[in-house]
């Protein structure tokens, strides 16, 4: 002892101790920097996770209305031909089968369900002229939240001579007011003249790289190569004649009219209180045919009009011009409503993304989550009693306990197969149903109560057992009066992860059935119902755009749905929860 | 007591398993494809009559016939959608499962897509270049070898200098199935293989077609980010996304709304429903949903089922399968399956 007391201070005081001493002080720095770094990237990647669904999701957490008068007679039935009758009233300007049809595009079929509802409820007024909401379609609300672009404005510069001629009309101005808008059609020519000369120059290439080989080859390889290199040449010939044509259209000077075409901007004039599409434009003048009609063709002085454009072709986006200057025309007046989605909760699936919602697939969640709880916990928790206080050890206890720790590890599809042969197949349990649902699913929760439950009961100190044995009570008494309460904390905690992982699940429900479109709200455990995971995965499958905010929205209501279950399961751990 | 509660709730969830209850609603299983515009109907018959909205599954054409012709009865689907015309191996386990009387309905057609990002090169492809860049073993003037091909311009010079990299659906999907068969296997055939070696043509394996899943959202999105691939997906995808993804000309022929009803653009196929005769009049709707399906509203001209993308017959054609309805003529088995 006082060897190792004199050695000491000499052992840690040298120069060799202090080198030592810096390299594991530095070390302990770094493990603290990773650890940082970890914890800094895991909460980065949450952020931005909830950041993504959280801005998706505001956007449908409103919708759009258009305010209109309807037209409903006494005992009307027909609601989806009343909002087409009611938009030809509120839009007389509106013609033609094409122009009709993008004008009932405007408005959604949900507008007609509203009023099927406000019937049934008995509030629905009749009249020739009831002033309404009308629920917009998808593609217009999408329109109205920029999802294609917006309109640009272009202040007006000089005075703007309308001249009618026949359907169309002439616009003049001698200040070149159009002269931004005609480089803009031109510089889309010239990108679309480019990528005509790029394949051109692809054809050319492949010219000479067949040429240069087709002294190697015979025979059939050369026959196919000779028609193969003919074929560039007439490509190519074909290719340089249409980039020549657009570059005419491009050099063409300021005062030639310029044809426009859907695959170029859309360029509007406002004047008037109406809406011109620009069909023909040059510096100074323009032709356009009216889309939504002016009070009077006079002159409009500076400043009374003005140019407007939307960059987007109109080819490239499903919201047509006429759509366009429609919305515009509704916004200006004040005739679009922005309101509280709350018909998301109240609705169930539907094809149309404006009138789907989420109550179908949370109240299937709701059912599924109880016939889960119901099984999985209370058969958990049994198992885990018997396991840990009254099963003896050998080599068959061994053996399901092994097994249960690796079921815990089975793919959960498996357990849809198992579902599908078991309770479908064999018991008859019915398809697509909460039922057949949460026994699968209890199915895959139960390894984890287990375990989570039998390692609770196992932390319950053994002098509780001795105390309550002690004093006369039985077994089964010590085990329900004492360790099972102290063990609930416990037990509640492993619950909620097996149900959590649970009502994520979509994987093992595909094969009973639920993956599917139901727009019916589940009264009970065996009617058809599917989950808020499986209502993500559709909409996420969806074509419409609208249904990616959709989609962000239900990933929310998902989230929500577990917090308020971690939060059950909080509280009841808290009322359980004794220390010693 | 606690306790004894959850048991009873337990002892119910059990009895109420044994007793599968007969149903109200038409159940419909089925390809991918078909989904939407089942969806379509399904919705707006449930919304027109007074019957139950049918639940409609997505289980992929060959999974939901083989669910459709496991038998007779309640537990069984009404109808099966397809993306392609049932099978003669499948109609004969009908046959033997005791369903016999089938009722055949065509509904109109959906072109496949070879697309990337809208400001990539444009591709104007043969169906022999996709043969050329996508077969996992291409034969060429009686030479036979894997697929050495890596980038466009190898397969045709007249292509793009960018590795061949194509993003498409897995397996399990009908899309891909018709993809193989629509475009790489009649391109063999215009390379000059023989019926055999056409049957044994198979997408390659070495990366250069990459399985996105069935998801084609994920596959339009990976495009807008990624301009040097390509993509393959349903026409109604296209459809959607105009302002950022394009079509590539196949045979000349640009993938429009148009091209594909007339029957010009090659990558197309037929998408149908088959409908259990003996559960007509046992379960309440069926015959009001094939009218709802045929009708002018859903599969016509401005059909809301037209709207989602689908591509409708000529009216000669729709004529003949709404006569085929109301007779309610079943398929005799002399059809010319494969």
């Amino acid at each position: 002892m006082t060897d190792a007391a004199s050695l000491s201070p000499s052992v840690h005081t040298t120069d060799e101790a202090a080198v030592r001493l810096k390299k594991r002080r530095s070390a302990e720095t770094r493990l603290k920097a990773y650890g940082m770094i970890a914890i800094g990237l895991a909460a980065l990647a949450l952020v931005a996770l909830l950041w993504n669904i959280v801005a998706r999701t505001m956007n449908a957490a409103t919708e759009h209305y258009i305010a209109i008068e309807a037209q409903i007679e006494e005992g009307e039935d027909d609601f989806l031909k009343v909002v087409k009758k009611s938009a030809r009233a509120g839009f007389p300007y509106v013609s033609g089968r094409s122009g009709k049809r993008e004008l009932y595009g405007l408005f959604s079929d949900g507008a007609a369900d509203d009023m099927r509802r406000a019937r049934d409820a008995g509030t629905l007024e009749t009249g020739d002229a009831v002033p309404m909401r009308f629920l917009m379609s998808d593609t217009a609300d999408l329109y109205m939240r920029g999802e294609f672009g917006s309109l640009e404005n272009q202040e007006s510069a000089g005075t703007l001579a309308i001249e009618e001629g026949g359907k169309a009309f002439t616009l003049r101005t001698d200040t070149g007011a159009f002269t931004d808008a005609l480089g803009r059609a031109k510089a889309g020519l010239a990108v679309e003249a480019d990528s005509l000369r790029r394949q051109a120059a692809r054809q050319s290439a492949g010219i000479t790289a067949q040429e240069a080989r087709i002294d190697s080859v015979t025979g059939l390889e050369r026959e196919d190569m000779l028609v193969q290199i003919e074929g560039f040449k007439a490509a190519r010939d074909r290719l340089d004649g249409q980039a020549s044509a657009l570059d005419a259209l491009v050099t063409g000077d300021g005062d030639t009219l310029l044809e426009l075409s859907d695959r170029m901007a859309s360029f509007f004039v406002e004047a008037n209180g109406g809406i011109l599409k620009l069909t023909e434009v040059s510096a100074d003048i323009a032709r356009a045919v009216p889309l939504v009609p002016m009070n009077d063709t006079d002159a409009a002085a500076n400043g009374a009009w003005s140019l407007r454009i939307l960059d987007r072709p109109e080819i490239g986006r499903p919201v047509k011009d006429r759509q366009v200057a429609i919305l515009e025309t509704l916004q200006r007046d004040g005739r679009i409503e922005e309101v509280a989605n709350w018909k998301f909760f109240s609705l169930s699936d539907s094809t149309q993304p404006e009138i789907a919602g989420i109550k179908g697939a949370l109240i299937g969640s709701m059912w599924t989550m109880l016939v889960t709880f119901c099984l999985a916990f209370p058969i958990g928790v049994m198992a885990a009693i018997y396991l840990e206080e009254f099963a003896p050890r050998n080599r068959f206890t061994d053996f399901i306990e092994v097994n249960i720790n690796n079921l815990a590890a089975v793919p959960s599809i498996v357990f849809g197969l198992l579902g599908l042969a078991v309770f479908l197949n064999f018991f008859g349990t019915p398809r697509s149903s909460p039922l057949a649902g949460g026994l699968v699913l209890a199915l895959m929760t139960l390894p984890t109560v287990i375990i989570a439950a039998r390692a609770a009961i196992r932390a319950v100190p053994p002098s509780i057992r001795w105390a309550a044995m002690g004093i006369g009570a039985s077994k089964t008494q010590t085990v329900f009066h004492h360790v099972l309460p102290l063990a609930m904390p416990g037990i509640l905690t492993g619950t909620i992860i097996g149900m959590a992982q649970a009502l994520g699940e979509t994987a093992p429900l595909l094969m009973i059935g639920m993956v599917a479109f139901i727009t019916a709200v589940p009264e009970g455990i065996t009617d058809s119902a599917t989950v808020l995971p499986v209502q993500v995965f559709n909409w996420a499958n969806a074509s419409e755009r609208a249904f990616d905010m959709r989609t962000a929205a239900a990933i929310a209501v998902l989230l929500a749905f577990l917090v308020v279950m971690n939060a059950i399961a909080i509280i009841l751990r808290k009322r359980f929860e004794r220390r010693w | 007591m606690k306790s004894r509660n959850i048991l009873a709730i337990a002892a119910l969830t059990a009895l109420a398993a044994t007793t599968a209850s007969a149903r109200d609603e038409i159940r419909i299983v089925g390809s991918s494809t078909v989904f939407p515009f089942s969806t379509a109907v399904a919705e707006q018959f449930g919304k027109k009559t007074d019957f139950e909205t049918p639940v409609v599954e997505s289980t992929g054409s060959g999974g939901g016939l083989k669910l459709f012709c496991a038998g007779v009865g309640a537990e069984h689907p009404d109808i099966a959608n397809a993306s392609r015309r049932i099978k003669l191996k499948e109609f004969n386990l009908c046959q033997d499962n005791g369903v016999t009387d089938i009722i055949e309905v065509k509904i109109g057609f959906d072109g496949i897509v070879i697309g990337n990002a809208v400001d990539a090169p444009a591709f104007d492809l043969t169906r022999e270049d996709v043969y050329k860049a996508l077969a996992k073993e291409v034969s060429q003037y009686g030479r036979t070898g894997p697929n050495k091909f890596k980038t466009w311009d190898e397969v045709n010079p007249s292509l793009p200098a960018q590795p061949i990299e194509v993003l498409g659906p897995p397996p399990t999907s009908g899309t891909r199935d018709a993809f193989e068969e629509l475009a790489i296997q009649e391109g063999a055939k215009e390379a000059g293989l023989d019926k055999k070696a056409i049957k044994k043509v198979v997408v390659r394996d070495d990366g250069a077609y990459i399985e996105s899943g069935e998801n084609d959202n994920l596959i339009v999105s990976k495009l807008e980010a990624d301009p040097a691939k390509l993509g393959v997906f349903g026409f109604s995808f296209l459809d959607q996304n105009a302002d950022r993804i394009k079509g590539s000309k196949v045979d000349g022929v640009e993938p429009t709304f148009d091209n594909i009803a007339s029957g010009d653009y090659p990558v197309s196929r037929s998408l149908w429903f088959y409908v259990k005769k003996a559960h007509i009049g046992v379960i309440p709707g069926i015959e009001e949903y094939m009218a709802e399906f045929v009708d002018d509203d859903a599969i016509g001209e401005d059909g809301y089922a037209v709207e989602k993308g689908l591509i409708p017959l000529e009216d000669d054609e729709r004529e003949t399968f709404i006569a085929a309805i109301e007779e309610q003529a079943s398929m005799t088995g002399d059809e010319d399956l494969h």
